[in-house]
């Protein structure tokens, strides 16, 4: 077979840290690659010393690419020769058109002057290859982030892509864009453009790859081969964790007391468009010891819902009842949203969770300063105390509670958050995507510990777009779909279909 | 880890600290050697201090400012009209002098609570608003002295910035054999006593962290550290002893950086400028008041610039009208040279000091040799972008 790519004993350090050891990766020519692997195996690291992120010379081993040795000093060297890649968070100017974003850089110009009629043309040219109809003139800000990828994608195209890396492309996609993405890769496949495609979702993963490589601490376990025969996710798993994973769900016993949280019809007009409804009259009720699932689109409103009962942290005009442990409570301001006892877990953790240029212990501190000091100066040795106990409790994997957040995995960051909220002592955890980006073992022990606080007695709000994950960690789901909740079931009860149905319900369509 | 590698290891984590100081050490070498001696001539450095004194001061309120996001271009200014409404009230109202520093600190702080307001509740940049503030306050200042100089002043408010702090000679003790004052030993115990508390502290919280297991430096690396701050501090003072003793001034400026020192690391207060600065969004959803905290960096900022701006016009004896001028530029580069972080959420106090007097001894050394007032704009400014470089450089590299 022809190879497009080869990378041979790939190592890197970070100062004195192991990133990548004698990495081996093998790309032919016209496939789907899976790269798979925990949060911290080295695939982002890898996937940097491809692209020239970081130089030649500052890893060891050899990168070969179309026949010949490659040695990149930055990213620009490897783009030339066709090497694209797609990162998470995505490179988009928001207020500039499609076409301008598309051709950022790489402008078609005659003397400096660029050609719009070139450019327009080109973009419909190319928003017609990845399926994506919107005029090239729209900005990006208007665009959802499923369309946002395909626009990245597009500028993929633009510059000759011959291999195009996708870090975690679907990760913030719901299931229909993610289909319509993973068909546009492997109608690419047809076209001979090579894809490697970093993912923690398995599912998707089994559905298109040709191989799948696993990375384990750093270091290559092995290449699956998904045509020698069909390949179960468990597979990918026990290559990934090392082990056997019988069950993704941690076994949990229900204890569910009287009810603790409730609001009732909550109406709250968009923070920027005063009179736009964007919640429209949700009742919603959390027992102790329950965790109550909401499922639903991108864009329902589900994480509008959330802040806006947390402290009024979105939106405006907020109008309803809430109620605690039956009575009328004051949500009016965050001090007092948390002072009665709420917590809100962000899915956004680097840029609402964390303070990345902070240390651990004084992230975890951070919500609940008093607990740690008193008439307010900060004792040291009790701060360092609280930080470390849920370093142990949750059992954050780092060298020390003073090792900054932004350095952490996105699983052991989620673990910060969740310390941070739990130190204030929350009786109402809402909890925002709490497995988004992260590995398989991480969200394993995510699970756990909500069920722990479950069995603590707290009653627990959970926002998931997985449906898997709420089915198998909620007790109740809420569905909920532009602004409203379409749907109750008890989790027992609910599938996948189920919830898909009560969202179309809506649109009067038969699902 | 061994010994060796861990300590490498500290040394590497740490080097921006070290580095600074280390740097701070080897350009008053420099200029010592340069100089023949003059820099660390008694006379020279109460004159070192006495010029440093108002940018450390203002530079620690600049850090929170800095630090929790925002910047404040106004303080020069204020240093200006501060000192013109203080010694016109003296003057013309004849009011007595502590009352006029207590009135002009309240308008100090209301300055900063005017652009403070604006910039927390407003929503206005800082920038924009403290460019504002700058423009208005020297024209104010420009307006009120209309190109006269007022002064004098009485000796009480003068003794601020051209006082020293009473010695033994002072009441006939510990005389020389001729009768004459030679020796100010008081001022030499408070550098020895000044010296002994930051080694018992500093061996304190090491014994403290380390019997709680927290990351301590390594023992050497720390002792060294700590007996190079305290020969500093003892240099320091009995080069100012053997001249005419602390400075009133150094005085205030060291209690201040004391306490700016324990705000920035032990307060809750400080904690949450520090989260505000790193993430705005997360203090926010994490219960910090960032806008009354954004308005408070900015009134503080306020009344240390007023502090200074009475401790220069006590050094003049004189409110003029271009009193201050420029030295908002002087006490933000300060604050960068020390290492606070342009994006907010980095800097520490002691970095900000080293900043400062980095800066004051380029002023001085340069001044000392002779060269031209706009050659001094140039090196500062090349000094100021290499600082920053190796910062961002160093910072990236990790």
């Amino acid at each position: 077979m022809d190879a497009i790519l080869e990378m041979r004993g790939i190592s890197k350090n970070f100062s004195g840290v192991r990133a990548l050891r004698d990495v081996n990766l093998t790309i032919q020519r016209g496939e789907i690659h899976a790269i798979c692997g925990e949060n911290g195996a080295g695939k982002s690291t890898l996937m940097k010393v491809l692209s020239g992120v970081y130089p030649h010379g500052s890893y060891d081993g050899q990168i070969i690419y179309e026949g010949s040795e490659r040695r990149f000093s930055r990213i620009s060297d490897s783009e030339h020769l066709g090497i694209i890649i797609i990162h998470q968070e995505l490179a988009l100017v928001p207020l500039l058109s499609i076409a301008e974003n598309i051709f950022l850089g790489n402008e078609p110009s005659r003397l400096g002057v660029i050609d719009w009629g070139v450019a327009f043309a080109r973009t419909r040219e190319l928003l017609a290859k990845v399926g994506l109809r919107e005029k090239p003139t729209a900005l990006i800000t208007d665009l959802g982030i499923g369309k946002q990828q395909l626009v990245e994608i597009a500028k993929a195209l633009a510059k000759q892509v011959r291999l195009l890396i996708l870090d975690e492309p679907t990760a913030s996609l719901n299931e229909t864009d993610s289909d319509a993405l993973l068909r546009l890769l492997m109608a690419f496949r047809e076209q001979g453009i090579t894809c490697i495609i970093i993912s923690h979702k398995l599912n998707e993963i089994t559905k298109v790859a040709d191989r799948i490589t696993v990375l384990r601490d750093g270091a290559t376990v092995e290449t699956i081969d998904c045509h020698a025969g069909a390949i179960s996710e468990a597979r990918i798993i026990r290559a990934m964790v090392g082990r056997e994973m019988t069950d993704r769900y941690p076994p949990r016993t229900r204890n569910i007391g009287a009810e603790m949280f409730a609001i009732r019809n909550w109406r709250v007009e968009h923070p920027l468009h005063a009179g736009r409804e964007m919640i429209k009259g949700v009742d919603l009720h959390v027992r102790a010891g329950e965790v109550v699932g909401i499922a639903g689109l991108m864009g329902a409103g589900r994480t509008e819902l959330a802040m806006s009962v947390f402290g009024g942290a979105y939106g405006r005009n907020i109008r309803g009842q809430a109620l605690l442990h039956g009575r009328e409570v004051d949500l009016s301001t965050i001090q007092k949203a948390i002072k009665a006892g709420l917590a809100y877990v962000t899915e956004d953790r680097k840029g609402l969770g964390l303070v990345l240029t902070e240390d651990i212990r004084n992230n975890v501190s951070l919500a609940n300063l008093p607990g740690v000091s008193q008439r307010g100066v900060i004792d040291p040795p009790r701060e360092a105390g609280v930080a470390r106990r849920f370093v142990d409790l949750l059992r954050i994997r780092t060298p020390g509670i003073h090792q900054k957040t932004v350095n952490l995995s996105g699983g052991n960051q989620q673990k910060v958050v969740l310390s941070k909220w739990l130190f204030t002592g929350p009786e109402v955890l809402i909890l925002d995507e709490p497995t988004r980006g992260i590995d398989v073992g991480a969200k394993y022990e995510i699970y756990a510990i909500i069920n722990e606080l479950a069995a603590q007695g707290k009653a627990i709000i959970m926002i998931s777009s997985e449906m898997p994950e709420l089915l198998g960690v909620a007790d109740r789901i809420y569905v909920m779909n532009e602004g409203r909740f379409v749907g109750e079931m008890p989790a027992a009860e609910a599938s996948q279909e189920k919830i898909m149905a009560a969202i179309m319900k809506q649109y009067g369509v038969a699902a | 880890m061994s010994g060796a590698s861990k300590a490498a290891g500290f040394w590497q984590a740490n080097l921006r600290d070290y580095g600074l100081l280390v740097s701070l050490l080897l350009i008053m070498g420099f200029f010592e050697i340069m100089t023949d001696g003059v820099l660390l001539d008694p006379v020279n450095v109460t004159n070192l201090i006495l010029q440093n004194s108002y940018i450390v001061i203002m530079a620690l309120g600049m850090l929170l400012v800095i630090v929790g996001g925002n910047i404040d271009l106004s303080v020069g200014s204020i240093v200006g009209f501060v000192g013109a409404v203080a010694a016109s009230l003296m003057v013309y109202q004849k009011v007595p002098y502590p009352i006029v520093i207590g009135l002009s600190l309240i308008l100090g702080g209301l300055i900063g609570a005017a652009q403070g307001w604006f910039v927390a509740y407003g929503k206005i940049p800082s920038f924009i608003v403290t460019l504002a503030g700058m423009l208005i306050f020297r024209g104010l200042t420009g307006n009120m002295l209309l190109g006269q100089f007022v002064g004098p002043f009485a000796r009480g408010f003068q003794s601020i910035s051209a006082g020293f702090i009473a010695d033994f000679s002072d009441y006939g003790m510990l005389l020389a054999p001729d009768g004459e004052p030679q020796f100010r030993t008081a001022s030499l115990l408070v550098g020895v006593i000044g010296a002994l508390a930051l080694i018992i502290t500093a061996l304190r919280r090491w014994r403290r962290d380390s019997a709680q297991d927290m990351e301590t430096e390594p023992f050497a690396l720390f002792i060294g550290k700590n007996i190079v701050f305290a020969a500093i501090i003892l240099g320091f003072c009995y080069l100012l002893a053997s001249n005419k003793g602390l400075p009133n001034v150094l005085i205030i400026m060291g209690a201040l950086v004391l306490v700016y020192g324990f705000v920035t690391t032990r307060t809750v207060i400080g904690r949450r400028v520090y989260a505000m600065g790193g993430n705005r969004l997360a203090a926010e959803l994490s219960g910090v008041r960032t806008k009354r905290l954004t308005f408070l960096t900015f009134v503080n900022m306020g009344v240390l610039a007023a502090l200074a701006g009475l401790i220069v016009a006590a050094r003049l004896n004189s409110a003029t009208p271009s009193a201050g001028n420029s030295f908002e530029l002087d006490v933000i580069a300060a604050c960068f040279i020390g290492g606070v972080s342009a994006s907010g959420g980095v800097g520490k106090v002691i970095g900000v000091v080293i900043g400062a007097f980095f800066m004051g001894v380029m002023n001085n050394g340069m001044s000392i040799l002779g060269i031209g007032i706009f050659w001094q704009q140039v090196v500062k400014g090349v000094v100021l972008l290499a600082a920053v470089s190796v910062d961002v450089y160093q910072r990236n590299k990790g």
